[in-house]
Parts: structure tokens; C-alpha cells; sequence
């Protein structure tokens, strides 16, 4: 942990302080440092009700922690905001909406074209661009609504892509997926990273984590540990991260040691 | 007979036609967004807070120019609308809750000022309640200036903000993360909502407002999977239903606005719910029948792909007895097998026996394959 502070700030993806978050006065996040290295690819994990979201949505400035900062690159998170991309749960919106694929991947261009201006065809162009990087560019005029779970994921990744960002924040994006969409995720995953970009992603399975990302946080409400997945994801920190669940750490910990 | 002729010559019936048809296409707009937003409750709620103003309004200026009460009413409706965004933030009492409180509260309080003004002894007073109800016939030329530049204002500054008001109805985390100001958009949309409800108080009246509100949005949703086509067709089915209200309340004396219409457009919202293609009832209804109906005779196809299959051959015939037993649906199997000749899928051997046709062969093996993976 004393090692994360010897990287200078702007070095940092992303630079968390102090962050406390409570919701009526019950503490979701207590008193939580993280520093994210720039191009890394870190996984979040730790049990329900955590603060896995509160932790994502507070950096992205979509709740008002009673404490803390975030600082993305050596700036406050306002200041750098367009460097950050995020990717909400699939359930957070409303898939009945009337709109297609294409669209909602433009949406993605929204903040930077301007104020009374529509999406032209550049913007058109480079959704397109990005539907094909999760492979859906065959499905760019499909009613969202006849979206299965995983091609809803890859819509939202696709919307993230063309933000064009240096961080992205995603919130379990392999929550309910198929096997073809997981291993599509894990691809962009990397890809991301070959690219430099840093990718945080909030995880619930614990076995894949070694496989998926070089990076780990484990959370609960406090930093239990953070860093690169070889020296802090091991059999304790488990175990002080899930409290009582010890079986089920060490079956995890024997599989990890095969 | 000649309402037609004289919508176009009749001078007070046009002017009530088009001030309804423009407060029509605003509150169908607007009501798109409401309804993607899950406010369509808000409209109402807004509504009926809104009579206490025109009563305020009236009280503090003397004045039943339409101008002064919109004022008042647009003031109070907005004061309702930030009233239960702060009930539903700031305290345990949640959202349907606080409509429910407002709506009733203000509406109480303002029947109660109603009252009190008819007690004035000053004859001006007369005409408020028609708000209650609304009384389109009572619309002038003025009251259709100021619904005129209001409903301009509304749309102009709905298509402006279009692409920013789509991605918060769609996705309001979103919109904060590209550094939109979202609390902004949302009081700018809830500003435009607030307007387009007043200028119809007086033509629709308080109690009713919000049906021209939700429905005509209701019901193009059914038409369309596309925001903008939806958003069209909500304001030609408020437009539609705003004039035809307003006119056959014109026509027909002591007849409310606002019950005409609303019986216009439930036909509007019914007929969508059961008529549109692909959510509409009757269609859905039709497509689950073709599917189950599809089902059934794969099921009767592979029976008899099964049968024949213990013997040398596929066409093997065997009696529809055979076929009643294995068929795993209710019923006979007789209708399906007639189905299947029409198809030429199967044919009758003899009255009791049927054997499959080379096509029924075919797809008998297309579905094994499909549905068992082959190994049948």
C-alpha cells in the first residue's frame, strides 16, 4: 500500500482520498484510498452490499460522498471528465425504450458535438466503428427491446468505445452474459489495455479474476487491499473480505494453487 | 351535418379548433417524455395544483385575462412539481405518495378559493370555475395568441434540446457523465411540461388535463419503436382529440371541454392497445396463435416421421388413433392433420389412416435436427 503513494499524482488513473459515502446516515464507503495506476486492467470484488456501484458511481461524481476525492490524472474528476467512460449495469435502464441499437450507441458522441447540433454521419460512422469492435454491427438497426442480456452488454461497451476515453468504469459487464459475450468482453478487455487504456471493472467472479485482470481491489464498505493480483489477492485477504465464508475461500485458494 | 364547412368559415369555431389542435400537439409531445420518464402521474398532479394559482392569480390582479392566470397557474404548478421532488428527496415519503399528498392539497385549497371568489360581491368573477372542466367555447381570440406563442415556444425548444432530452429519459448517469447539466435539462423539461398543462387549463379544464397529457403519448407507443415518430403521432392524436373535443363542446351548449375529449381519446388509446402492430393486443394474439399452431404441427409432422421411421418406409401410413395417443397436446390431432393436407405435408391413406408427403419428410427431419440436435 506504501508503494501506491510513491507514484506521482498525475501518473495516476485514477487517485481516490478518503472517500466515505453513507446513505441515511448508514456508511456504504468508509474512509476508502485507491490508487489506480494508469493502464491497468483492475478488477473490483467483495460481497453484496459491499459498495462495489457506490464506490464507481462516487468517482464518477453520480453521488455525493460525505467525504474524499477523486482525482482522474492529476485534476479533479469535473475537470477531466471526458477521459472517463462509464458502463452502467444492463438493468439501470429502461431496454423498452423506443430506439434502436445505433442510436444508442451515438449517444456515446452526445457530449462532445455540442448543444443543438445533431449526430452526423462521422458520428454515425465511428458507432458503427465500435459496434463492429464487440461484434454487433450486424444488429446497428435492431429495436433495442429484441436485445438479448449479452448483446445488451456489448451495446453499452459500444457506447463506452466511442467515447474515445483513457478510463473506463464498468459495472459488471459480465452479469448474466453467455459464454460467446464473455469471452468477447475479455478480448476488448485486453485490447483496451494493449491500447494503454486504464479499465476498472466492478467482478463477482471470484475464480476468473487471476485470469481476467493484473489488478485487484477487494472491498467491504473499507479497503480490505489493493494492488496487482499475484500479492493481494490471496487466501487472507479473502477471508477478511467475505468474513465468515471460509469454506468457500478455500476451496477458491486450492483450485488458484493447481 | 356541416361541422366541416363551418370549421372552415365559422370564425369563433376555428379559433376554438386551433387553439385546441395547438395545445394538443404540445401536451401529446410532451407527454412522450412524461411517459418515457415515468412521470406520466406528474401531469396530473401538476394539474390540479395549478387551480389554486388561477384563483391567486385572479385574487391579486382583479384580471381573467388568460395571460395572468397561465402565470399564475404555470408559478403554482411548478411550485407543485419542485414540492414533490423535494418530498420524495428529502423525506421518507416516497414518490406516489407525494403525488398523491400535492395533487389532492392543492386541488383542495384551490376549490376552497374558488369558492370564496364567487362569494365576492363583484360580478367580474364569473367564468373561473369553467376551469374546473374546462369550456372551450369561452376561448378567444387572444386566449389562442397566448396558447399560439406558449405552444411555439414548447415545441421549438423540445426540438432544440431533443437529443439531450432523449438521453435523460434514456439514461440519466449517463448524461451526468458526459458532463451534461442534468439537473438543469430536467427542470427545463419539467418547465416545458409545467406550460404545456396551463395553456390547456382553459380549454380542458384541471381535473381532466392530464388524460390529453399520457394517453395520446399511451398510444403512439404502441405504433412505433422510433422516439420521434412516437412523439409526432402523440401530438396528431392530441391534436385530434384537443379539436374534436373542443368543437362538439362548442356546438352542443353547456357541454365540457374536457370530458369530450377524454372520451375521444380513450377510443384513440383503445383502439392502439388492441389494434397495433406488433404490442397490440389482437396481433399478439394472432402471432401466438400461428406459433402454437406452428408447434402442433411439427409435433403431429414428427409423430408420424417417428412411426414410419419402425418401418421400411417413410411414408409408411398410421391411423389418426395412433397419432391422438402420442400427441402430447390436448385434444384431437385430427384438426392438425387436416392442416398438414392443406400444407401437403401429410395425406390421407384411406378415412382413418395418413402417411407423410415427401415435403412433410423433409421438414419432419428439419425440426428433429433443430430440436433434438439429430440424434432422433
Amino acid at each position: 500500500m506504501t508503494t501506491d503513494h510513491a507514484i506521482p499524482a498525475e501518473d495516476l488513473a485514477i487517485d481516490v482520498r478518503d472517500l466515505t459515502v453513507a446513505y441515511r446516515e448508514k456508511p456504504v464507503l468508509w474512509d476508502v484510498d485507491l490508487q489506480i495506476p494508469d493502464g491497468v486492467l483492475m478488477a473490483i470484488v467483495g460481497p453484496n452490499g459491499a459498495g462495489k456501484t457506490t464506490f464507481i458511481k462516487s468517482v464518477l461524481g453520480l453521488n455525493t460522498p460525505a467525504a474524499g476525492s477523486v482525482l482522474v490524472h492529476g485534476k479533479p474528476y469535473q475537470k477531466n471528465r471526458s477521459q472517463v467512460a462509464y458502463v452502467p449495469q444492463r438493468g439501470s435502464v429502461d431496454w423498452d425504450f423506443p430506439t434502436n441499437v445505433l442510436d444508442v450507441v451515438t449517444m456515446g458522441v452526445y457530449g462532445t458535438i455540442g448543444w443543438f447540433r445533431r449526430p452526423g454521419a462521422a458520428q454515425k460512422a465511428q458507432a458503427i466503428k465500435a459496434l463492429a469492435e464487440v461484434g454487433m454491427e450486424s444488429l446497428a438497426d435492431r429495436q433495442i427491446s429484441e436485445l438479448s442480456g449479452g448483446q445488451q452488454q456489448r451495446v453499452f461497451l459500444a457506447r463506452a468505445l466511442v467515447q474515445d476515453a483513457d478510463i473506463y468504469l464498468m459495472d459488471e459487464p459480465f452479469q448474466g452474459v453467455d459464454a460467446t459475450t464473455e469471452r468477447a468482453i475479455v478480448e476488448l478487455l485486453r485490447a483496451l489495455r494493449e491500447r494503454g487504456k486504464t479499465v476498472v471493472v466492478v467482478h463477482h467472479d471470484l475464480q476468473t479474476v487471476p485470469e481476467y485482470f493484473d489488478h485487484v481491489l477487494l472491498l467491504n464498505v473499507r479497503r480490505i487491499a489493493a494492488g496487482p493480483v499475484e500479492d493481494v489477492f490471496t487466501e487472507e485477504n479473502l477471508r477478511a473480505t467475505y468474513g465468515g465464508r471460509v469454506a468457500f475461500v478455500s476451496a477458491l485458494m486450492a483450485r488458484k494453487g493447481e | 351535418m356541416d361541422i366541416l364547412t363551418e370549421l372552415f368559415t365559422d370564425y369563433t369555431l376555428r379559433t376554438v379548433a386551433l387553439g385546441a389542435a395547438l395545445l394538443g400537439i404540445s401536451a401529446g409531445a410532451l407527454g412522450c417524455f412524461a411517459l418515457l420518464r415515468r412521470q406520466s402521474l406528474l401531469g396530473d398532479a401538476i394539474s390540479h395544483a395549478a387551480l389554486p394559482g388561477i384563483a391567486l392569480a385572479f385574487l391579486l390582479t382583479g384580471s381573467k385575462s388568460s395571460l395572468v392566470l397561465i402565470l399564475g397557474a404555470g408559478a403554482v404548478g411548478w411550485f407543485g412539481s419542485v414540492l414533490i421532488a423535494a418530498l420524495t428527496r428529502r423525506t421518507p415519503i416516497t414518490y406516489d405518495t407525494a403525488l398523491g399528498i400535492l395533487l389532492s392539497v392543492f386541488f383542495g385549497v384551490g376549490l376552497v378559493m374558488l369558492t370564496f371568489i364567487q362569494r365576492m360581491p363583484d360580478a367580474n368573477q364569473a367564468g373561473l370555475d369553467s376551469f374546473l372542466f374546462g369550456q372551450a367555447a369561452a376561448l378567444m381570440q387572444r386566449d389562442i395568441y397566448v396558447i399560439l406563442a406558449i405552444g411555439s415556444v414548447i415545441l421549438l425548444l423540445t426540438v432544440a434540446f431533443w437529443k439531450e432530452f432523449k438521453l435523460i429519459s434514456f439514461d440519466p448517469d449517463m448524461a451526468e457523465t458526459l458532463g451534461l447539466p442534468v439537473r438543469a435539462l430536467e427542470h427545463l423539461l419539467t418547465g416545458l411540461f409545467v406550460a404545456a398543462i396551463v395553456i390547456g387549463l382553459q380549454t380542458v379544464g384541471v381535473v381532466l388535463m392530464s388524460a390529453l397529457i399520457v394517453a395520446p403519448a399511451a398510444a403512439a407507443r404502441q405504433w412505433t419503436n422510433r422516439l420521434g415518430v412516437m412523439v409526432l403521432l402523440a401530438a396528431v392524436f392530441g391534436a385530434v382529440s384537443g379539436v374534436s373535443g373542443a368543437v362538439s363542446s362548442s356546438m352542443a351548449p353547456n357541454l365540457p371541454t374536457g370530458p369530450v375529449i377524454v372520451v375521444v381519446v380513450s377510443m384513440i388509446v383503445g383502439a392502439s392497445l388492441l389494434f397495433a402492430p406488433n404490442r397490440g393486443f389482437v396481433f399478439r394474439k394472432i402471432r401466438e396463435w400461428k406459433s402454437g399452431r406452428a408447434l402442433r404441427v411439427d409435433a403431429v409432422l414428427v409423430d408420424l416421421y417417428t412411426l414410419a421411421s419402425q418401418h421400411a418406409s417413410a411414408d409408411y401410413p398410421h391411423s389418426e388413433q395412433v397419432l391422438n395417443v402420442m400427441s402430447s397436446m390436448s385434444g384431437t390431432a385430427k384438426r392438425t392433420l387436416h392442416l398438414l393436407k392443406t400444407l401437403e405435408l401429410a395425406q390421407p391413406i384411406d378415412d382413418q389412416r395418413w402417411s407423410l408427403t415427401p415435403a412433410g419428410e423433409e421438414r419432419a427431419r428439419r425440426v428433429i435436427e433443430e430440436h433434438y440436435g439429430g440424434g432422433a
